[in-house]
């Protein structure tokens, strides 16, 4: 193993554990609203974090630039899902743990 | 770095289960769409470890297929399939 | 067994698996809505295990038109089933059990049953060493004018499979049409942050499909994977709630339904009339017409499936 590979490692690793909160977010809090906030962090910064990760062993720029147009496309998505999904729960009426 | 690429992809795809979990037990319908959504986010990242493991850089188009599309299936569901829903109350 | 082996091994397991629960669970879901989403996570499952069985080509069109397209056409059909305007009862509508409804489940079980049984004995009846025809095709792959396998088989050695699911796709749409199509959905108010999004989205999805489209000659990907990423920047527009004129909706429509099936009926019409077997192309000639079929067959399969998510009927003549 050389340095880009530890590097590497460390920042699979991360995104991984967003991944894994992430999950545990979505099975554990207790609505919708909170699940969201548990889900985009796996969204962003996981899939950041395994694109960063990627990026460091890409064997190309080109591949770099693909990696961060994925990101880019799913950061999008998540972005406007979030908020998309949590305006209709508020205007449907869900309403909001409190305790 | 293969075997640690592909030790971590399945690592992610069994914490596919608690997304799995989500869609199964809802309760709201927007708790089952969030758990899809999930789901296509850890599989985009399996794809691309794989795509890195085995040196397939088709791979990475099928991930990129399916960012690009990730947000028509759940805008579809806020626009057009998503009921009133006044009985989920927080757990 | 080494550790690399191990991981693959577990990794397939839990793949397979996990296609079993998710088949399980959508199938057997007695809410309609859950089972859609079930199978939208079913077919992100499956695109991996195409991924694992080295079918790239099979695992882009899986996750383009099983998980992104069909995912929405389904959501649509939901929201469809109610009255005009759902409620919580058509979302969680439990599946009917009437008599006529059981045996009619019954007959579908036992004919799936019947066809796996036969699947399984074919599977078995295999010749075990068997090479396949993937020597054949790369020994032809020079004469067929593009340098992809898969692409070679789909639209040329094996033109007319292609040829007929394009025109399975059209005659679903005329099916939708034939009902007399749905009354057109409400305009909803538009949604600032949906507006952004598919004006950021749309240009990169028609980018997308021109690179899937372009990537087929060589690599995975060709008309069928970029007509679902046209499609779905068609269902986006509709879904923000953009409207095509009503001039576009008559004969332009049309022509771009047909702009596929029809090529392919006129170069299979030229063939036979030049005197080669139906849908040999001249090598010399056979890149340029496989690059116009994918084009044309691109341009309807997206149209179709646009048409197909928004299942309006057609107007009769220009703007009426």
């Amino acid at each position: 193993m050389i340095l880009s590979d530890y590097v590497a490692a460390v920042l699979l690793l991360v995104g991984v554990f967003f991944f894994l909160a992430g999950t545990v977010g979505l099975v554990r809090f207790p609505d919708v609203y909170t699940r969201l906030h548990a889900l985009t962090k796996s969204d962003n910064v996981g899939l950041g974090f395994v694109v960063m990760g990627l990026a460091v062993e890409a064997e190309s720029w080109f591949v770099v630039g693909k990696l961060l147009l994925i990101w880019m496309l799913v950061l999008l998505a998540g972005a406007s899902v979030a908020h998309l999904i949590a305006r209709g729960a508020t205007q449907r009426g869900v309403r909001m743990w409190t305790d | 770095m293969q075997l640690f690429n592909l030790a971590l992809g399945l690592l992610l795809l069994m914490t596919l289960g608690g997304g799995i979990w989500r869609a199964l037990r809802g309760p709201s319908a927007a708790d089952r769409m969030l758990s899809v959504q999930v789901f296509g986010t850890a599989a985009v990242a399996v794809l691309l470890l794989l795509a890195q493991a085995f040196g397939q850089a088709a791979l990475r188009d099928v991930a990129l297929a399916f960012a690009l599309l990730a947000a028509v299936t759940a805008v579809a569901f806020v626009r057009r399939a998503w009921a009133e829903e006044v009985d989920c109350d927080p757990e | 067994m080494d550790r690399l082996t191990l991981v693959l091994w577990i990794f397939d397991s839990v793949t397979g698996l996990g296609l079993l629960l998710l088949a399980g669970w959508a199938l057997a879901s007695p809410q309609l809505f859950r089972g859609i989403i079930l199978f939208v996570a079913f077919s992100l499952m499956m695109s991996i295990a195409w991924v694992r069985i080295d079918a790239p080509d099979v695992a882009l069109a899986e996750i383009a038109i099983g998980a992104g397209l069909t995912g929405a056409l389904l959501l649509a059909a939901l929201s469809r089933l109610g009255d005009s305007e759902p409620t919580q009862e058509s979302m969680n509508r439990p599946i009917e059990r009437s008599y006529r409804a059981r045996t009619f489940r019954s007959l579908t079980a036992s004919l799936l049953a019947a066809v796996a049984v036969a699947l399984v004995f074919l599977i078995l009846a295999l010749p075990g060493d068997s090479e396949g025809l993937g020597a054949e095709v790369a020994a032809s792959l020079d004469a067929s004018g593009v340098s992809s396998p898969v692409t070679a088989v789909l639209l040329n050695f094996r033109g007319y499979d292609t040829l007929l699911e394009l025109l399975v796709l059209l005659l679903a749409l005329l099916g939708v049409w034939s009902l007399g199509g749905l009354p057109a959905q409400p305009v909803s108010p538009a949604v600032l942050v949906l507006d952004t999004l598919a004006r950021i989205l749309i240009p990169v999805l028609l980018l997308s499909s021109a690179y899937l489209l372009w990537a087929g000659t060589h690599a995975p990907g060709g008309a069928f994977q970029a007509g679902a990423v046209l499609g779905a920047a068609g269902v986006l527009l509709s879904l923000a709630g953009w409207q095509v004129r009503q001039r576009y909706t008559g004969v332009t429509l049309r022509l771009l339904l047909i702009a596929g099936p029809s090529l392919f009926l006129a170069f299979a019409l030229y063939t036979i009339v030049a005197g080669q077997s139906l849908l040999e192309y001249p090598p010399q000639r056979a890149g340029v017409m496989i690059v116009l079929l994918e084009v044309a067959a691109t341009l309807s399969i997206g149209t179709t499936l646009a048409a197909l998510f928004v299942a309006e009927g057609p107007r009769n003549k220009e703007g009426q």
